[in-house]
Formats: C-alpha cells, structure tokens, sequence
C-alpha cells in the first residue's frame, strides 16, 4: 500500500530534493571570466593527457596510393605570416643545439644522406579539412641518432624562418613515420611548402609540421610548446 | 524496480492526490550536467566547423552554410576548440554514469524501447500527429518516447564515437575507417549532432505540452498526480 503524507510535508520533500541538484550550479564557474580561463585550460591540459596516454608508438598512420593523392596544386599552402620567407638556399643549415653529443651546423646534404623514407599520409589542418600527401625524407629517429641525441630527452624544439616555433614529444619524434621532409610529391619541397626543409608527421595535427627549419634543439623540459600553441591550441595534438 | 509512490493528502480541504518517484538525483544530475555540456558541445561545435565549413575538398572551397557567429560558442576556433574538449570529458563521464546507472539500478526498464514496445508505436504517433485517440497510459513512458529516449541514447554514444575519429583519425584509425575515413568521420559526426538536436527541440515541445508537474519531477524526482497511476 502507499504511505500518506500531508501535502506540507511533500512540499518540503521537493525541495530538499531540488537542493540536492545544486552540484550543478558548479558548472556556472565555467561563466566566471577569472576561472573560466583555467578551467579551460586545465581542461585542454587533460585532454593532452589523454592524447599522450593515447599515443601508441608502434601504431602507424594510414597510408595511401598514389590514386588516393590529392594532386599537388590542390594541396593548401597554409602559414601564419608569409607563404614565402626567402631562405638563402646556399648557406642554410639546421642547426642543432641542446641535449646532443654533436651540435652544430648540419647541410642539406649530411641529412639527405639518411636512409629516405617516402610515405602517402593523410594532413589534418586544425581548421577541419584534410588532404593526402606524398612526403620524402629522413626519420627524425635517425637524424636524433646521427646527432647523438641524449635518449632521455623529452622534447624537441624547432625554429623557422618565418620565426614560427614548435614542439614534439618524444614519442613522436622517435616514431617511425615522423619526417624531416625534404621532398613533396617527388620533387625538392617549394618555397611556399617549407624549402628546404620542414617536418612532415602523419600523427600530428597540421600546425605541428613546421616548414622552413632553421633550427632543431632537444631538450629536457619543454621551453615553448608553439606559435599556435601560445594563442591557445593544444600542445600535443596528435591525431 | 518498484516505483516508489505516495499519497499526498491536503488537511484543510481533505483532498488526496497521488506523487511518484520516477527520477532518482543521479538521473536528474546527470540530466542537468547533460543538458549544460550539450549546449557547450554543440555552441563549440559550430564555431569549430566555422572554421572550414564544408565537407567538400580545401581547394576550392565550396562552403555548406554561413553559420552566424552569435550562435556559436568560444569566440574563435581556438578558444572554441578549449570549450570542445574540455566538456567532451562531462559529457562522456556523464554518459557513462547515467547507463552504468540504469542498468545496475534496474532502472533502464522503465525508458529502454523493447520489441514489446512496437505495437504500440503507431497508436502514439496517430495520437501525436494525425490526432488520433489517445492511447491508455499504463507506464512512466509509452512507447513513442521509450524510443525517443532510447535513440538518444545512441545518438550520444555515436556523437563520442564519432568524435574521436574525428579528434584521433591515426589512434583510433578502425573507427574512422568503419566511417569511411577522417573526412566522412566529420561529416557524420556532424549529423549525429543534428539528430540530437531534433530530439531536443521534440523534447522540449513534450515538456511545454506536458506541463508543470512533468517538468518539476525533472528537478525534485517527484511527479505530482501521474497519469498511469489509476485513481
């Protein structure tokens, strides 16, 4: 049988019951200016988290066919400031510097030496579109290991022409696909897709790849994590 | 599970009404947490696929609509990306708390659309649409919004399913491959998101024409005076 109560009663039930919903009213901090900046960011932080946690270093990108291309003059060139920041092709070098046993100034030529991987992979741009590529040349794992790179670094660090920075893990700097690419499509890379030398990493994000290397340093702890990464995009964005 | 049910009695005039239990407070939280991170993940949503906003090739862009920026949360893509993947955490960890729920508590019986359900179907919708008679109510939900409510539940499942093709094309590259790639992977999961937009404008339409007591037993877990309770 149903119990009774006199209709004072429930209404005093209701409304204890209602006040058990107030946890909700915590979600309003998120309109709070002062804390939803940090809450926002501790929330993009674990999202990185989980992506690092996600990340499997023997799981490789889809690759492609060369049917599956998307032909070279429809692939976007995108940069944050100019499409071309007239690198002097006769003196350029990378130059390394950080946790390596041999840093230094390193030619074209020293790093196209490397064994030349050549891949078919997907480029992810943040903005939501996406094409497949053809991409050549040498595992940044072997370049870390020509260098002499200390195997317990974390990060590694790029500078480029356009004065553009970025940042990798480890993890993926050391997988197999990630690239120091010095070929699109077959032929030497163009001015305006990074000449002569740019990263190319299928489990990264678009923004990650940076174009016009000038610099490459690998460090313990993570200085600056990226241009885009400074106005608020996500540090690690692996796909 | 046995409903809970009272008799609520007034002393001054004598008059005795019946209440039911129907919303347990996890329910209801995770209702209202819901119904926050939905309008987050789909305000966020907009403004990242303002962005680009087709599901066409980048050269040459053919946009699919101009969605005006006042509806969209985040204020550029990257602030909206901060917005996206932060509640996509609330409204997974909701998600999982409210079936987890359901199916541990038993409670699932009540709202879950089984095959026992299908005869009854067609007798709601002539009621609702082509103003047929109405069906007896006999449980909490009937037929119509048992289905209702148990798509939902899958539009949200595939909405996260969806979503990490799209957030992790390379970790969880079988997903998106059952999806037809990244680039199809994008546009269902912006599909999935306009069905669950649907079923929130049916929803809210259900609850103006349901009234007060339906909507307060949302908040307080109790609704007053229940049709499926005989009196």
């Amino acid at each position: 049988m149903n119990s009774r109560t006199d209709h004072r009663k429930f209404k005093s039930i209701n409304r204890r019951e209602l006040l058990k919903l107030t946890p909700v009213v915590a979600l309003g901090a998120f309109a709070i200016p002062r804390l939803q900046k940090q809450l926002l960011k501790t929330g993009l932080g674990f999202s990185d988290w989980a992506s690092a946690k996600l990340f499997r270093s023997g799981h490789l990108a889809p690759t492609f066919a060369d049917s599956d291309l998307t032909p070279f003059d429809k692939f976007p060139v995108n940069d944050y400031d100019v499409d071309d920041p007239e690198v002097d092709f006769d003196k350029w070098t990378l130059t390394v510097t950080g946790a390596v046993q041999k840093p230094g100034d390193y030619t074209l030529a020293q790093i196209q030496a490397l064994p030349k991987v050549t891949q078919n992979t997907r480029h992810v741009c943040v903005e939501g579109w996406d094409v497949i590529g053809r991409f050549s040349g040498v595992r940044l794992s072997d370049f870390l290991k020509m260098i002499g790179a200390d195997p317990a670094a974390r990060f590694v660090t790029v500078e480029c022409a356009d004065d553009y920075y970025e940042s990798l893990d480890m993890a993926t700097v050391l997988h197999p696909q990630s690239l120091l690419c010095y070929e699109m499509y077959d032929q030497p890379l163009t001015r305006e897709h990074g000449a002569p030398l740019r990263l190319n990493i299928p489990t990264k994000i678009g923004y990650k790849q940076a174009k016009y290397l000038t610099d490459l340093k690998v460090s313990h702890v993570l200085e600056k994590a990226g241009y885009w990464e400074d106005q608020g995009y996500s540090d690690f964005y692996g796909l | 599970m046995a409903t809970r049910a009272i008799a609520i009695e007034n002393v001054k005039t004598g008059e005795v009404t019946e209440a039911v239990y129907e919303h347990p407070l996890l329910i209801r939280l995770c209702h209202w947490v819901n119904a926050v991170s939905l309008f987050v993940m789909v305000g966020s949503g907009f403004q990242i696929f303002r962005a680009f906003p087709s599901f066409g090739a980048k050269i040459p862009q053919k946009d699919l609509l101009h969605w005006p920026k006042a509806f969209a949360l985040g204020g550029w893509l990257g602030g909206a990306l901060q917005w996206h993947l932060t509640f996509m955490w609330i409204y997974i960890a909701t998600g999982l708390l409210y079936v987890g729920y359901q199916v541990f508590s038993g409670n699932y019986k009540q709202v879950l659309f089984a095959p026992r359900d299908i005869p009854g179907v067609w007798p709601m919708v002539r009621h609702y649409f082509f103003f047929g008679p109405k069906p007896p109510v006999k449980e909490t939900y009937n037929p119509l919004q048992k289905h209702a409510y148990t798509s939902a539940i899958g539009l949200g499942v595939l909405s996260v399913l969806t979503g990490f093709a799209v957030w992790k094309p390379v970790q969880f590259s079988w997903l998106a491959w059952m999806m037809g790639g990244f680039h199809l992977a994008r546009l269902w999961h912006f599909l999935v998101m306009w069905a669950i937009l649907g079923f929130v404008f049916g929803h809210l339409v259900m609850v103006v024409l349901h009234g007060w007591n339906n909507f307060v037993s949302m908040l307080t877990g109790w609704k007053k005076d229940p049709e499926y309770v005989s009196k």
